[in-house]
């Protein structure tokens, strides 16, 4: 890892080579009340009072809805056109959060953890994420809960702190860092004392993990699952603003002799999510699909693929329309004594 | 692959036989007993079925299917010779070795026989490799058994003891087999638990049923062996919607010991 100095026009500079090479550019944006990650094209669009964007930014390497292939019947026979990595452009995620970088690392787990995801794995490659730590936080925010934190750097190519001169320290992490700083070499300065630490909003603990992870184990009994999800409808949003839900439904979009082979965002919120053709439902109640949410990602990934499924990022508890919040949730399940 | 034969099997009820398309394919193809695939209609959409040819069986592979959901429909409307798509094979497999020398006793219902069929004909065509081959197999009504040829064929083996049993109100005048569920049809034939294992799949009510009459008669639950379905998209343990518990039927299934099963909550 190395550590350079970037003044604020230097951020700026550098900014504008990357918008002027051949990738494209996602930034939070503010809309509205909201902030998004758009596709940006100049510096002044990139939202700077924030503390969180409503949707994550997964969708860069596991998309909304993506052809797998598509085919073409002919009278006897079907030919099949194949996913083509070369279409995918190289792309920057600019300002993204700690929380979002380290999100990657989950679904990464899941894309690769049997059968490695040629899709995911191709996106993910020409992907320079570019995080900017965190200076704020609010109430939802809990990555320290979750082995994260304002200043984590896993995920990252590079991690920007910004600094009270408007200039900013930049941490450069990883290779593909390291080629995206070549865009504009002379925009980074030597490192200077800058204790990164100062620099970072103060989240606290607000539960411990392990404790967690080791109650859930012997839970899946329990009443608490009924009691937190009465309120539950079932909306999925907190599935589709999370960066790790990896969770996917496999669709046909066909139209005469055409058609293609489409994977799109679910939910394990939604009921019919584990309906079998026959009627039966192995998770019928939503106490029980609620309790495989949490379970899933506290409980089963760190045993499958020794992540967890969460990085406190807070959007499932401020996207929740009826404000069933994770954090208290969590916290009450870890602070629970063994009956 | 090709769909090179179909078979009528019972109301709703078709077997399909397929070959691949590239000879290549075909020859380098190697399935276990137990696995599942991923076929595909174009047009429809893709759905999940059991092998239910034997490994031992070269060229092709079979499906049996009921006509229930879009993809179902759209695979009963095709003829032969026409294209589907296949993914596999996935999951893990029946432990064929581990049997050699045992006795197996084969309890299927309805439109459970298909992933038990694979295994029974893996065992036929290997029949030195085992000792008595029991089979109870019921169904709703004589109408709805499945593969009736191959139970004429079986029936008429010296080297296979094959029960069949239709629900009461399910027989017809010439019915010469078993009326009665299929737990309690197990309870009469008795087989010997000394030896051996039993292969259990069936609706939910029928394996609920079944399991404490094969304790009864002296099973072990390491001795039982079933096959989960639950619904799945993806087949390599990334959808998120097949796992029990921690287990993903389609990496660490289909084949469950009850021992297993009983360790994982009841998510199936």
């Amino acid at each position: 890892m190395e550590k350079r100095y970037i003044s604020k026009e230097g951020l700026n500079k550098w900014f504008n080579q990357i918008i002027q090479s051949d990738k494209r550019l996602f930034a939070p944006v503010q809309k509205g009340e909201k902030v998004e990650f758009k596709r940006v094209k100049s510096f002044e669009e990139v939202a700077s009072d924030y503390i969180q964007t409503t949707q994550s930014i997964k969708r860069v390497a596991f998309p909304r809805a993506e052809v797998l292939f598509s085919y073409k019947k002919e009278e006897k026979e079907t030919t099949l056109q194949d996913f083509n990595p070369d279409t995918v452009p190289e792309t920057v995620l600019w300002k993204i959060h700690p929380c979002d970088a380290a999100g990657f690392i989950p679904l990464t787990g899941i894309f690769n953890w049997d059968y490695k995801d040629k899709l995911y794995n191709a996106r993910l490659a020409k992907t320079t994420m570019v995080s900017f730590s965190c200076q704020k936080s609010d109430n939802s925010c809990f990555c320290t809960s979750v082995n994260g934190g304002p200043g984590n750097t896993a995920g990252s190519d590079i991690q920007i702190t910004l600094l009270p001169d408007g200039g900013a320290l930049a941490e450069i992490l990883t290779p593909k860092g390291e080629a995206l700083v070549t865009l504009a070499p002379e925009c980074f300065e030597a490192e200077r004392e800058i204790k990164k630490e100062d620099y970072l909003a103060d989240v606290p603990v607000r539960f411990n993990v392990k404790e967690l992870t080791g109650k859930l184990a012997s839970s899946f009994d329990s009443p608490v699952w009924k009691q937190q999800s009465e309120r539950c409808l079932g909306c999925g949003a907190c599935a589709f603003v999370c960066p790790t839900c990896a969770c996917f439904d496999i669709q046909e979009d066909a139209k005469g002799s055409t058609g293609r082979r489409i994977r799109c965002w679910d939910s394990c919120g939604f009921s019919m999510f584990t309906l079998h053709t026959s009627g039966h439902n192995p998770r019928q109640q939503q106490s029980q699909r609620w309790r495989q949410r949490i379970l899933h990602k506290f409980s089963y990934m760190p045993e499958r693929i020794h992540e967890l499924g969460c990085t406190g990022c807070g959007r499932c508890s401020r996207a929740c329309p009826v404000d069933m919040n994770i954090l208290e949730h969590l916290t009450s399940i870890a602070q629970q004594s063994h009956e | 692959m090709e769909v090179e034969k179909i078979t009528n099997e019972a109301p709703g009820v078709k077997t399909f036989r397929l070959k691949f398309k590239n000879e290549e394919e075909g020859n380098a193809f190697e399935f276990h007993a137990g696995q599942f695939g991923e076929y595909s209609v174009f047009g429809e959409g893709e759905s999940t079925f059991c092998i239910a040819s034997s490994p031992t069986r070269k060229g092709y592979i079979e499906c049996t299917f009921r006509q229930a959901g879009r993809v179902t429909t759209g695979l009963s409307k095709l003829e032969e010779g026409a294209t589907i798509g296949f993914r596999g094979p996935f999951g893990n497999t029946f432990p064929m070795d581990e049997w050699k020398g045992k006795n197996l006793v084969f309890v299927a219902g309805g439109i459970a026989l298909p992933p038990m069929r694979c295994v029974i004909w893996n065992a036929l065509d290997l029949r030195k490799n085992f000792k008595d081959i029991t089979i109870v197999y019921g169904a709703k009504s004589v109408d709805d058994l499945v593969y009736k040829d191959e139970l004429t064929e079986w029936a008429a083996r010296p080297d296979v003891n094959l029960v069949t049993t239709v629900d009461p109100g399910g027989e017809t005048p010439d019915w010469k087999g078993e009326v009665g569920f299929v737990p309690s049809v197990l309870e009469k034939v008795a087989p010997n638990s000394e030896n051996t294992v039993a292969i259990v799949c069936g609706p939910p009510i029928m394996i609920k049923f079944t399991f404490p009459v094969l304790e009864k008669l002296g099973f072990k639950d390491e001795n039982i062996y079933t096959t989960l379905e639950n619904r799945m998209k993806c087949g390599v343990g990334k959808c998120g919607r097949c796992n029990v518990g921690k287990l993903y039927v389609c990496k660490d299934g289909p084949v469950f010991t009850r021992t297993e099963l009983q360790s994982l909550p009841p998510e199936y």
